[in-house]
């Protein structure tokens, strides 16, 4: 009685959200549909330029994080979600591929790319499109203020004078706390629970994600926190920027690598679109819209990075890595052990 | 015969929408932890069962909802009495405001709890940060509203004279308000109960945010079961847990909820002055603004503030796309699309839940038909105890195919928020419907009314009221419903929790700031539309 009338008055009124466009209707092979994770941003500006230039019309279905989208795309392995992916990491790179849930597509790479390749990845499933180092951050003004030296690398964080000062997201919860992990992982190898097992002891706090670790207890952070010691990102430093120097910067020992690809589904419906796409990636001005518009570096080294990043947010030489086999192979098992420790 | 037609017919739509929407993709994800490789495999699923850390998860999320339920409870009763069932200036405005918590998303709440108790904020001292404590009172937080409006309803249309007359008959107010009120309020404090404990039962944010990483219940734990890990067995394992508590738990409380004396007369009186006996009301309801006022106030504080200084710029902020583009849309757009969505789950929500209720609440004359009507009401439940991420991963495996292609469609999301409000509305209904003397209809229809009329005139006029508590209810629902819409939104018609977890998960003191905007508007449209249902009162109820 009442929700009919109702019905009827908010189709009239238009206040409704069904009867929109709906972009389904067009024939599969005028567009190209693009699965991603929710971090996918790209101005609306260079969205329209693909279309223009490649005479598709871009689908995007964007949700969850890395991980989510990976098990999402190999769920779906046997009728993919759409034509292309972007946002598979290193981290979950092995599982996607010995799921065989993408094509081979062996696109020209823009200058330094190659460097960027995922190691055995030998049809070119993969294409790298950008990277991104996490890396322990400290505040140099709070450091400078309590006349202390700031931790240098991973072995200082276990000492007395840095005692309940680090904050990290979890690595069960949260891609960057697990990317941390690996980095422990990769320094300590089978030491590392050892190395937790004394980072724990020396008050580090745990929080579920990044953004209850860097702007809620990080001193530097949006609310002020208490802890001058964080777990973020190596262009996170050019987001602090006070004036003419950074108040924060990124210890550049203690990064591990994350890097993002992009690839054809395997049984894609608009496979030469989604190559399209591909290539639309690593054009110059998609690689230079990246930092500012994802937070990442863009693959192609010969592209300008903004003024703020170019000054402040250095990367590192030399990161610290696990191969994605391994990763794929252990990650269950490293995931338990590390639940372990921390709780205990 | 024409008894049960009749109850299928009215039957029928709900059934077709939660089996497309709800059985077919959490049954689909539950069978590809039981089919391993292509081979039928319960074994391993059971085997995921005897793990010493799925009892830890089990037990937590048990004990955490109880006492989530227990203080929510304890806190909404008293508060549920003084603000709908005593008259002074600003109530209405007060419980506008106590429905707020419950569309905030869960990721700013977490953050503004933080700020609040996290080592270095004002209530630092208390050590709450990270503990169980924290995370109870998050539960009470987001849920005492749903126990205030269920039961404020209910008591509203309670008729005041048996207890004016236990009184007079020299009954202490304890005395009458076990013997008289209680009774009579149960089936909606038992409704409310069970819907809150599903919903801490389900808390995922909280339990994330609050608790550190030391606790883990069955929710987070289904989250980094599918996402993470692809550990579908052990995802299947928990979600039949979830399932059997929920079916256990609805049984319980279908006995309970039972109505003692539905003959009950109704009466619209107005309500009196709150006086020195109405002192638990009082401090329950002080308890429940600290409880609920403080995290919005450390909220709008940190919204209001750039630098270190004061100022609007956060706000001003709003109509852009975020420092350095974070965002798509602008955050303006974004409440548009969140309000747009919200009235269409707002209508789904409401057309469903009164099929539901009206078949639900009828007599039976039989058994069996007492036991379909009880089933019914335990199945649209089920949604509240499901996880969303299971819901979500369903979609996309089930309805992907024709004729039911559904993953691009842009009904997906309020059908999702209105299968999460559903309960609710369904709750709200039931006790007042239930209440109603059936002897009403009867002799309408023995005077010529059809079913229809017969619904107009007896039925509808006691459940104005509890409907428009419970479309209040369902938007709200939809305004802050994360878990389900983020799966299935489409990136560019996010809605405005999406926008705000996109605008806090990234670096940079603007988009913190405007996320915390973000959420006041989202809280201030919220108490916006409360205030409009709370005036939207018929004045002469039962003119039809």
């Amino acid at each position: 009685m009442v929700a009919p009338a109702l019905v009827l008055a908010l189709a009239a009124t238009g206040c409704s959200a069904i009867g929109g466009d709906s972009a389904s209707d067009q024939p599969a092979s005028k567009r190209v549909v693009l699965v991603t994770h929710e971090s996918f941003v790209l101005p609306k500006k260079l969205q329209k330029q693909f279309e223009e230039e490649s005479g598709y019309d871009l689908v995007i279905r964007a949700s969850g994080d890395a991980g989510t989208l990976t098990n999402k795309l190999v769920l779906t392995k046997d009728d993919p979600l759409g034509d292309v992916s972007f946002g598979v990491d290193n981290t979950f790179a092995s599982r996607a591929l010995d799921e065989g849930v993408f094509a081979s597509y062996d696109a020209t790479l823009p200058a330094g790319a190659d460097q960027y390749r995922l190691p055995g990845d030998d049809d070119h499933d993969l294409t790298p499109i950008d990277d991104a180092n996490v890396c322990v951050n400290v505040d140099d003004t709070w450091f400078d203020a309590h006349h202390l030296a700031p931790p240098a690398g991973l072995d200082d964080l276990t000492k007395p004078a840095y005692d309940g000062l680090f904050v990290t997201p979890g690595a069960a919860t949260s891609s960057p706390g697990m990317a941390f992990l690996l980095a422990t992982i990769a320094k300590y190898g089978d030491d590392w629970p050892d190395y937790w097992q004394r980072l724990m002891e020396n008050g580090t706090k745990l929080d579920a994600g990044w953004s209850d670790a860097y702007e809620v207890d990080f001193t530097q952070g949006g609310g002020k926190g208490d802890r001058p010691i964080v777990l973020s990102y190596d262009s996170s430093p050019a987001f602090t920027v006070d004036g003419d120097t950074s108040t924060t910067s990124a210890l550049l020992d203690t990064c591990f690598r994350q890097v993002e690809y992009a690839g054809v589904l395997a049984g894609a419906e608009n496979p030469d679109g989604a190559e399209a796409f591909i290539d639309f990636l690593l054009s110059h001005d998609v690689q230079a819209a990246l930092p500012d518009s994802m937070y990442v570096f863009p693959v192609d080294s010969s592209v300008d990075l903004p003024a703020e990043w170019a000054r402040f947010a250095k990367q590192p030489t030399d990161p610290l890595e696990v191969a994605p086999a391994d990763i794929a192979e252990h990650r269950d098992e490293w995931l338990r052990e590390w639940s372990d420790i921390t709780s205990r | 015969m024409r008894r049960a037609l009749s109850l299928v017919g009215l039957a029928a739509v709900p059934l077709a929408v939660l089996g497309v929407f709800f059985v077919l993709p959490v049954s689909g994800m539950i069978s590809e932890g039981f089919w391993t490789d292509g081979s039928f495999d319960p074994g391993a699923v059971l085997e995921v069962l005897a793990r010493p850390r799925v009892h830890r998860v089990i037990w937590f999320t048990v004990w955490s909802a109880c006492a989530g339920t227990a203080v929510s409870l304890l806190l909404g009763v008293p508060t549920a009495h003084l603000l709908h069932r005593r008259r002074f200036p600003g109530r209405r405005v007060l419980r506008a405001l106590l429905v707020v918590p419950f569309v905030l998303p869960t990721v700013v709440v977490g953050v503004a709890f933080r700020e609040l108790i996290g080592e270095a904020g004002p209530l630092g001292f208390l050590g709450l940060d990270g503990s169980a404590a924290a995370i109870v009172a998050g539960l009470a937080f987001f849920n005492v509203a749903v126990v205030i409006r269920a039961v404020g309803a209910a008591w509203e249309s309670l008729d005041p004279r048996p207890a004016e007359a236990a009184a007079a008959l020299g009954a202490s107010p304890a005395y009458v308000f076990r013997t008289v009120t209680l009774p009579a309020l149960r089936p909606a404090i038992v409704s409310a109960a069970s819907v809150v404990f599903l919903f801490c039962a389900t808390a995922f944010g909280v339990v994330l945010t609050l608790g550190g990483l030391r606790y883990s219940s069955v929710e987070t734990e289904i989250y980094l079961l599918t996402t993470n890990l692809l550990d579908l067995q052990a995802a299947a394992a928990l979600s039949i847990v979830q399932l059997l508590a929920i079916t256990a738990l609805l049984a319980i409380t279908s006995r309970l909820r039972a109505v003692p004396d539905p003959t009950l007369a109704r009466s619209t009186a107005r309500p009196p002055r709150p006086s020195r006996g109405d002192w638990p009301g009082m401090v329950a309801t002080g308890l429940v603004l600290l409880l609920v006022g403080l995290p919005i106030a450390a909220l709008v504080v940190g919204s209001l503030q750039v630098d270190d200084g004061w100022s609007l710029a956060n706000y001003r902020a709003l109509d852009g796309t975020g420092s350095r583009q974070a965002l798509l849309v602008p955050v303006t757009d974004a409440l548009v699309t969140s309000l747009r969505t919200a009235v269409d789950a707002t209508w789904m929500s409401l057309g469903l839940g009164v099929l539901v209720a009206v078949v639900v609440s009828r007599r039976s004359r039989s058994r069996a038909e007492r036991r379909a009507r009880g089933l019914l009401d335990g199945l649209f439940m089920l949604p509240l105890g499901v996880s969303a991420v299971t819901l979500g991963f369903g979609f996309l495996i089930t309805l992907d195919r024709p004729p039911l292609d559904l993953r691009d469609s842009l009904l997906l999301v309020p059908i999702a928020q209105a299968l999460v409000a559903l309960p609710l509305v369904v709750r709200t209904l039931v006790p007042v419907l239930g209440g109603i003397d059936d002897r009403q209809r009867q002799a309408a229809a023995s005077l010529g009314a059809g079913p229809l009329r017969v619904f107009a005139t007896v039925d509808l006029p006691t459940m104005w009221k509890p409907l428009l508590a419970a479309a209040g209810f369902a938007f709200a629902v939809s305004l802050g419903e994360f878990g389900a819409t983020s799966f299935l939104a489409r990136d560019d018609h996010p809605t405005m929790p999406i926008v705000i977890f996109h605008l806090i998960g990234h670096p940079g003191a603007m988009n913190y700031g405007m996320a915390l905007a973000a959420s006041v508007v989202l809280a201030a449209c919220t108490a916006v539309v409360m205030l409009v249902v709370e005036r939207l009162r018929v004045p002469t109820v039962g003119a039809f």
